[in-house]
């Protein structure tokens, strides 16, 4: 029986989507570029369904081994899997996002609040909108001066 | 540019402190465990935290110095976050 040689398409293939769906959150989501919309993750998904589509084509070649029909089979579902599980954590699960019809609209007055800073001190929304910037500090201006604007920017958080 | 940033999660002090620590934000971090605030500008994001806590979903509105919205976003898809760009273009239309 001739040796056969390592099928290294089919495996890099597989690991190669593995790492496509793992970079999207560990690498990809630190860029906004690559963020907003996937496309780096989506290319790496179509190298490695290329890699595969190769790999397949060579285990099921005739002079090949029932085993790494089987193999490539396999590796080639998982990876359609881990591609599906990819495009449902990007484009569907993070659109469950509440209708949020009552949050201020633009033109509205924004609601007041007071909440605790990281100084564990109580800080209200007037207080934000009136209280002077230390940091903006040129006296040739006047000195500190109240904010033109206040940005709210509500996150998920750590917890 | 004048314009205040406030960041508002239901992380406690001592987590935004961290955080803060870390990542180097010298600008307000605000505490909303009980989800006061966010309540209020309707963001609550049921049972999307550990454990099941509810939490907000990302959003972002710029006040003008009376206290009314001139720009929002709301994302739909939660990776999507408004660029410090289009922040700023906003913020540009506030004088």
């Amino acid at each position: 029986m001739k040796i056969q040689r390592f099928n290294w398409q089919i495996w890099t293939g597989f690991v190669l989507s593995i790492f496509a769906f793992l970079s999207y959150p560990l690498v990809f989501v630190n860029w906004p570029v690559t963020r907003n919309f996937p496309w780096a993750n989506l290319l790496l998904f179509a190298i490695a369904a290329l890699l595969l589509f190769i790999g397949v084509r060579r285990a099921f070649a005739p002079d090949r081994r029932r085993i790494s029909k089987i193999v490539s089979s396999v590796l080639a579902t998982l990876s359609v899997l881990v591609l599906g599980m990819f495009i449902f954590v990007a484009f569907v699960a993070s659109k469950w996002l509440p209708a949020s019809t009552g949050a201020p609209q633009v033109g509205q007055k924004a609601p007041d609040f007071t909440l605790v800073d990281t100084n564990d001190k109580s800080v209200s929304l007037s207080e934000l909108l009136s209280s002077p910037i230390k940091s903006v500090p040129p006296a040739s201006t006047g000195g500190p001066r109240a904010p033109k604007g206040v940005l709210l920017i509500f996150y998920r958080g750590y917890w | 540019m004048g314009i205040r940033p406030v960041a508002i999660s239901v992380d406690s002090p001592q987590e935004s402190r961290d955080l803060c620590q870390k990542a180097g934000y010298t600008f307000t971090f605000l505490s909303d465990p009980n989800l006061e605030a966010i309540r209020r500008y309707d963001l609550v994001h049921a049972g999307q935290g550990i454990n099941g806590h509810d939490i907000a979903r990302p959003a972002e509105f710029l006040l003008d110095s009376s206290g009314t919205v001139r720009w929002r976003m709301l994302t739909e898809n939660y990776w999507v976050r408004a660029t410090p760009q289009q922040i700023l273009d906003a913020a540009k239309a506030l004088r």
